[in-house]
């Protein structure tokens, strides 16, 4: 018996190492003095100071970051009016449609995504003159649609578990519906609404493929400047970016995590 | 007081179902729209233009509309080996990755499912973590550790295990290790939602009527875990098997994956319809899995109501 | 104890012994419970608990939440494992026996029915762990599903079943492989009134007719009283009494068991004197003087509490003529119909209240006895019960 828990625990010792050892090498070989990546050369913050004071790879990233702000927060409203949608109508007219179309964006290879965008925005420019050109906003329209089907998933589930008679006892209480979806629907799918977003603007940061297809001239993400960067091998200025990133990202999660973690606590105990 | 809290019912379903027309009609044009754009460019011929590919619809000196067409993109397809070789080698790249991250995966949320509340979250806080940190990075990083003067080897041979570098990236192997490495909280988290749903009781129940640990497992937990077994399979198969950054940057050039060759026939070859026509088959291989996944994804939608 | 025990002990001894092992002392019991204590971090479960059951026993373990009463059951059946003490079955110390290999049984309180596996394959289960030919299996399903009058359910899978089916597939699983000792847990719980009395009965025709050992928990005093051949009351870890349904609720030892089990009317008193079996109280509550029966003799101006059960108390319009009572004159507060009986509230002019309940012997739609009567109560002075915690 005591064998099965150890065996249990050396497979998830080895799966979490596994997870994290590639992360913390880059993190360590980012302070690494010399330009061959892998070899030692020495404590040094050049790579930092060379990002720093790269002109490229802040336009990239404020580019990109534009583009995930815009793209999150169009994708949040849409996705959620689908989540709420599939989970509140029942059947309706398109709706094997809707789900379908929902749902594939969630599995889709990216490679597919992008062709087809880049197809539609020529197609569209040659009917119709617009858009004109490829960029900014043609990313942004292409990211809005394959993160509002996970905003979508994300909000559905949420809206299952929830008791919906909260709804009816405000509506029997004299709330007027759109009164009751901004004063209780609303704030109980809040959660759901900003991890929908969070992970929007992540999956827009961090999209190479679609990009590089619907892109144009001038317009250049982060994650483009990175790889094209990386094509070739190892570039100790990539780790340094790559060390801000997954140290950003960190502090991000622990500390959304630990609000959720008090916040299940009040709920449970009722005081902090 | 009943009619009132329908008529609000009522009212919200009107007003859900007119505001749901934004996102339906968005989806129509920018997700379902283009591919009927690449079914048609499909069957267009390359042309050095631009686009570089025939219309299909053309008009004629008559004014009549001709449909030209051709299905040479899809009989060059199948004519060599070249491309039914890569399909065929993406599925089973795919499928073997699908299957090592099953492996690994499974003991995995199956230890984080038995932990106690608190750990429970922080384990799974930190299987998500990486999952947030950019895909490319971390895909980046293994160039690191698995190159010949990378950090792996650097070891290895700092330790006299080995004298020459193994080559172990531009292959298949990393190619594996990097879909794992990528794809695994994609496993871990259904299987987790799954576990961590299951009744004790159960287990408890099994064992007083003289099941062991083991036979615990086999007849109780298994069985009732398929459903997140299939989610997590599905979730990691379809999309790897259509990857293009984990072959890119970690692969060879015998490393036979279609994102990338469908990658190389857009960009390099300029080969629009053939790229067309790639994706189309593409997507019809993935097609009955996609549906699988959604009839899944609903039927667990529905059974939480 | 301060109570009547001895009229008990006279009727017990005239009893087949056969009936109550629990007297015989030549008696080896089936279980045996020594000192078990079950710390959970910070907090103590089960205290040091004592107990013998015998072979044939349906013994029920009555407490409310929090009582420690489900925690003694797991341990029983081997998925907790005891901080202190041991358990015994048949002699047998369980500490290192997992529950895969207890002669134990149990049926969970949510039944636990696998339900990815048939009616027949759940039942089944228990003999596959065990390797009885398939065969033999067959043969012994049909005949358990039969005898929980279930037959024609076998192929159904636990969705499709009721409530009351559920439990009847969880109690064959159960007793199929003839155990020598079922747990259940809050067996009557999910069921609805109707089925929880036809239920009652089926449980105890059963175990009279396999005998088979039950230990039953439950937080329900009626299911306790009905089903049970003794009870234990738990409070808080400990046994606070251990008797047959009668012993407990006509001679309850201490105050948490007498408003445990049933309703009762506490009143507290002090001594004024007490001698030859009989005691005079002093009762601010009823502004007077009460007699009662009593064994012991005890200090004048101790601290006892006068017990009396709803129904030992008479109620009428008029002053009851027969010696031996105590008599109380007070109003009607609250009436509630049963239908079979009648409760009434009734207040005296210290402003105590007490319940008293009467069966409508007489067939008549109109009370006899209405809101804001001026009614006599009285008992007889043997029915009242005295503690003394």
């Amino acid at each position: 018996m005591k064998g099965r828990g150890t065996a249990l625990l050396t497979i998830a010792v080895f799966g979490y190492a596994f997870l994290y050892i590639p992360l913390l090498s880059v993190i360590f070989y980012s302070f690494n003095d010399s330009r061959l990546v892998t070899l030692w050369g020495g404590f040094s913050l050049r790579w930092y100071q060379a990002l720093f004071e790269s002109e490229e790879i802040w336009s990239a990233a404020l580019l990109s970051l534009r583009i995930a702000v815009i793209s999150a927060t169009l994708a949040t409203i849409l996705g959620t009016l689908v989540g709420l949608g599939l989970n509140r109508l029942g059947s309706f007219r398109g709706r094997m449609l809707l789900t379908g179309m929902i749902t594939a964006p969630l599995v889709m290879p990216e490679i597919i995504t992008g062709i087809s965008l880049l197809f539609l925005f020529i197609t569209l420019a040659d009917w119709f003159g617009w858009p004109a050109s490829r960029g900014a906003m043609t990313i942004t329209i292409a990211h809005i649609t394959f993160s509002m089907a996970y905003v979508a998933v994300i909000v559905r589930s949420r809206l299952s578990g929830m008791d919906q008679s909260l709804e009816d006892a405000a509506m029997d209480l004299g709330g007027r519906p759109m009164r009751v979806f901004f004063d209780i629907t609303v704030p109980m799918i809040a959660p759901a609404m900003v991890a929908g977003w969070l992970l929007s603007f992540t999956l827009s940061l961090d999209d190479l493929v679609i990009a590089s297809f619907v892109s144009g001239p001038g317009s250049t993400t982060l994650p483009m400047l990175i790889f094209s960067k990386v094509r070739l091998g190892v570039t100790p200025d990539v780790n340094a970016l790559a060390t801000v990133i997954i140290v950003l990202v960190s502090i991000g999660v622990i500390t959304a995590g630990m609000i959720m973690h008090n916040k299940e606590k009040t709920a449970e105990t009722g005081h902090g | 007081m009943s009619s009132k809290a329908t008529m609000g019912g009522d009212g919200r379903r009107r007003w859900l179902r007119r505001a749901l027309l934004a996102p339906y009609l968005w989806l129509l044009l920018f997700f379902l729209a283009p591919f009927g754009i690449i079914l048609k460019i499909s069957f267009a011929d390359p042309v050095v233009a631009i686009p570089p590919f025939t219309a299909l619809l053309d008009w004629s000196v008559s004014g009549l509309a001709i449909i030209q067409g051709t299905f040479d993109n899809y009989v060059f397809l199948f004519e060599d080996n070249f491309y039914v070789t890569i399909y065929l080698s993406s599925i089973k790249i795919a499928a073997v990755a699908t299957v090592l991250c099953l492996l690994l995966g499974y003991p995995m949320a199956y230890f984080i499912a038995r932990q106690r509340s608190a750990l429970r979250n922080l384990l799974l806080l930190a299987v998500i973590l990486p999952f947030w940190i950019s895909f490319l990075l971390r895909v980046y990083a293994w160039i690191g550790l698995l190159n010949n003067h990378g950090v792996i080897n650097n070891a290895l041979m700092a330790l006299g295990i080995i004298d020459q570098p193994l080559p172990l990236i531009y292959n298949d192997f990393a190619v594996y290790i990097g879909l794992v490495y990528s794809y695994l909280p994609f496993m871990i988290l259904p299987l987790y939602a799954n576990l961590e749903r299951l009744d004790l009781d159960l287990h408890d129940a099994a064992a007083d009527l003289g099941a062991r640990r083991w036979q615990v497992f086999v007849d109780v937990t298994l069985p009732m875990s398929i459903p997140g077994i299939i989610a997590g399979c599905l979730l990691v198969f379809i999309p790897a098997s259509g990857e293009f950054i984990i072959p890119a940057l970690l692969g060879g050039s015998d490393t036979l994956m279609i994102g990338r060759i469908l990658w190389d026939e857009f960009f390099i070859n300029r080969d629009w319809p053939v790229a067309s026509a790639v994706s189309v088959v593409l997507l019809l291989i993935l097609v009955l899995p996609m549906i699988w996944f959604q009839r899944l994804e609903s039927r667990q939608m529905e059974s939480a109501t | 104890m301060m109570n009547d025990e001895m009229t008990s002990a006279d009727e017990s001894r005239n009893t087949d012994l056969a009936e109550t092992p629990w007297l015989d002392p030549e008696a080896k019991p089936l279980i045996q419970i020594q000192g078990l204590t079950k710390k959970f971090s910070g907090t103590t479960a089960v205290d040091n608990v004592d107990l013998n059951i015998y072979r044939g026993e349906l013994f029920t373990i009555l407490g409310g939440s929090g009582s420690g009463k489900t925690t003694l059951l797991r341990m029983l059946g081997g998925f907790e494992r005891p901080t202190e003490g041991r358990i015994l079955i048949d002699g047998v110390d369980m500490a290192t026996i997992p529950p895969y290999e207890r002669p134990v049984n149990m049926m969970f309180q949510s039944y636990a029915l696998f339900p990815h596996m048939t009616v027949e394959q759940n039942v089944a289960y228990g003999l596959k762990k065990d390797k009885v030919p398939s065969g033999d299996i067959k043969n012994r399903v049909t005949e358990m599903l039969e005898l929980v009058k279930l037959p024609s359910l076998a192929k159904r899978k636990p969705a499709n079943l009721s409530g009351g089916e559920s439990q009847r597939v969880a109690l064959a699983r159960a007793l199929i492989k003839r155990p020598k000792l079922l747990l259940l847990d809050e067996p009557l719980a999910a069921l609805d009134k109707k089925l929880r009395e036809h239920t009652q009965f089926e449980l105890m025709n059963l175990q009279e007719d396999l005998g088979i050992t039950f230990i039953v928990v439950t937080h329900d005093q009626e299911e306790a009283m009905t089903l049970s051949t003794r009870i234990a009351v738990m409070n808080q870890g400990r046994f606070e009494q251990v008797g047959t349904p009668g012993e407990v609720y006509e001679y309850p030892i201490n105050r948490f068991v007498a408003d445990f089990v049933g309703n009762i009317n506490l009143l507290e008193t002090t001594v004024v004197s007490s001698a030859g079996g009989q005691i005079r109280l002093a009762c601010e509550a009823t502004g007077g003087e009460l007699t009662a029966h009593c064994d012991k003799n005890s200090a004048a101006g101790s601290l006892r509490w006068l017990a009396v059960r709803p129904e030992k108390i008479f109620i009428n319009k008029e002053p009851p003529l027969t010696d031996d009572r105590t008599v109380l004159k007070g109003i009607v507060l609250d009436l509630g119909y049963f239908g079979n009986l009648s409760v009434y509230r009734v207040q005296l002019p210290t402003g105590t209240v007490l319940q008293v309940s009467a069966q409508n012997r007489h067939r008549t739609a109109r009370q006899t006895v209405e809101w804001d009567d001026e009614v006599y109560v009285s008992w007889d002075i043997a029915s009242a019960i005295v503690l003394d915690r």
